[in-house]
């Protein structure tokens, strides 16, 4: 689903290269978590998968699409089929939950019939019925970011990037959300979430990749948050 | 439905900055209503022009009974033998086309014809007042009418020369004056315009940066995301374009109506002339603002 081969990315302006060599892959219906101490380069990666940046040096397919090869105008294409979640949400505060779900339907141009019968479905599968109508300034933390993997899966992706999204969420509410995303990987859907939180890595128990300036430093099934503390 | 998202998302687009798109809608209303003024000013003159193309330049009016020159009272109303004699002369000069006799009934037919603005001096001009004439038209007529005047004055039973061409060329110079006036005003206008257009699509896309992102994120095509800011851009323009269209109604009928009946000769614009005009002022609106927003996206809108 996704391969990585000698993929280095190096920003403009910057001595050391963000990723280096980076040489990996992830098969449909994995869940990884990817671990490393701030500027590992986690969240390069994940831009890297999404085609937001484009690599230095090597090869990345994702899908089995080589994005080197991907025009412009089919990208959205490539990232409809990816759903993200970030450490601050980024839902809109002027909609309620529902539109905000079904804004990710809309603006690809699915019927209103569509929208009508899938969102309420995947606003339940996040925990989050009978709150269709509430704003996010009304949503506590766990919620609003429930809400943003009810945006993200909606369109039944391949795959779900998610950027720390436990980073601004205590411990307990945590829990909840991690079985959100093991709900949704055991649907089939491979799972790829940047984190700093130890104890989910430690609970869970998934594949583990450790990042160290730029490079892959551990690559382990079944692993644990290990030395990054 | 799709276009409902569409139109939905330019609503809130356009209220958002309320402000700086009625800014916009007046700048354009404005500027279109000046360069539709300007281009009724360019018709009119044409129209005037091409009235006056197929007229000579030179009558030359004899005289009869009625003439009140003291020249006619004393040598007496123009003989047939002088009217000839003069239109041989005169059509043998090189500088003459033609030289047409056109008899006292004909001129009095065209008198009331070409006076039909002033029905009461026509009523008071009685038949025989009008004096024949010899209707000469010139080759060259800028470079030889002093010629040929000269050679016709003082000629025996001529009453006076007219210079057609003076009517017109103070009438020329005034529409020609107001327009040039009128489209340097509108053209400084219309890049007011652009720069409003210009601006008030990047305040949208700022404004709308967060509904953006989210958009490119989860795959909307750029078309998509574009839509809505070309089409706030265009519809902004064809509001001012309405306002403008009515205002050129209202400046033909009012002033350039009232204009004409100053000049006495039937050489008005017609409706069709004004609604030409107005869509022609359609076509560069739409293009102006749609080109505009176009570009400025290109520009601040991250895709």
């Amino acid at each position: 689903m996704i391969q990585f081969d000698n993929v280095t990315k190096v920003y403009p302006n910057q001595s050391r290269p963000a990723l280096e060599n980076v040489n990996l892959s992830v098969e449909k219906g994995e869940f990884v978590f990817l671990v490393g101490s701030s500027g590992a380069g986690k969240s390069t990666f994940l831009r890297l998968v999404l085609k937001e940046e484009r690599p230095t040096d090597g090869r990345i397919h994702v899908a089995g699409r080589d994005l080197a090869r991907l025009t412009n105008w089919k990208v959205p294409y490539l990232r409809r089929r990816i759903g993200c979640v970030f450490q601050d949400f980024r839902l809109l505060p002027n909609k309620n939950v529902y539109q905000n779900v079904a804004f990710a339907l809309e603006v690809i141009g699915k019927h209103r019939r569509f929208i009508k019968k899938v969102v309420p479905e995947v606003i339940d599968l996040v925990g989050l019925e009978g709150k269709y109508d509430r704003m996010p300034d009304e949503l506590s933390g766990g919620e609003q970011q429930r809400v943003a993997m009810a945006r993200a899966f909606v369109n039944r992706p391949m795959i779900l990037l998610a950027d720390e999204p436990t980073g601004n969420i205590d411990p307990a509410t945590s829990i909840g959300i991690m079985k959100v995303l093991d709900r949704i990987n055991r649907t089939g859907t491979t799972v790829v979430m940047a984190t700093h939180d130890a104890a989910i890595v430690d609970s869970m128990r998934k594949r583990v990749i450790e990042l160290e300036y730029g490079k892959v430093v551990r690559d382990q099934s079944r692993g644990v948050y290990g030395q990054a503390y | 439905m799709r276009s409902q998202f569409v139109f939905s998302e330019i609503w809130i687009g356009l209220r958002r900055n309320l402000t700086m798109t009625m800014a916009l809608v007046v700048v354009v209303a404005i500027s279109l209503s000046l360069l539709g003024t300007g281009f009724l000013f360019v018709k009119q003159v044409d129209r005037a022009r091409s009235f006056w193309q197929g007229k000579v330049e030179m009558s030359v009016y004899f005289c009869i009974k009625s003439s009140p020159n003291p020249v006619c009272e004393q040598d007496g109303p123009a003989t047939a033998a002088d009217k000839t004699e003069l239109q041989q002369r005169l059509e043998s000069m090189p500088q003459v086309q033609f030289a047409v006799y056109r008899s006292q009934q004909e001129n009095f037919a065209s008198f009331r014809e070409e006076f039909s603005n002033e029905p009461s001096l026509v009523k008071n001009t009685p038949n025989g007042s009008i004096p024949d004439s010899l209707e000469v038209k010139l080759k060259n007529p800028e470079a030889d009418y002093n010629i040929v005047a000269s050679a016709v004055y003082g000629a025996a039973g001529v009453d006076t020369v007219v210079n057609e061409m003076t009517i017109l060329d103070k009438f020329y110079k005034l529409l020609e004056g107001a327009r040039n006036a009128v489209v340097i005003i509108a053209v400084i206008l219309l890049v007011a315009a652009i720069l409003l257009v210009a601006n008030t699509i990047r305040l949208s896309a700022f404004n709308r940066r967060r509904e953006t992102s989210i958009m490119r994120l989860v795959g909307a095509s750029n078309f998509y995301i574009q839509l809505p800011f070309l089409l706030e851009g265009t519809i902004a323009g064809l509001i001012g374009w309405a306002i403008a269209a009515v205002l050129l109604v209202a400046v033909k009928s009012l002033w350039l109506d009232t204009l004409n009946q100053y000049f006495s000769f039937n050489i008005g614009l017609s409706a069709g002339d004004l609604l030409e005009v107005i869509f022609l002022l359609m076509l560069v609106g739409v293009l102006l603002c749609g080109a505009t927003s176009f570009l400025t996206l290109r520009r601040y809108l991250r895709i």
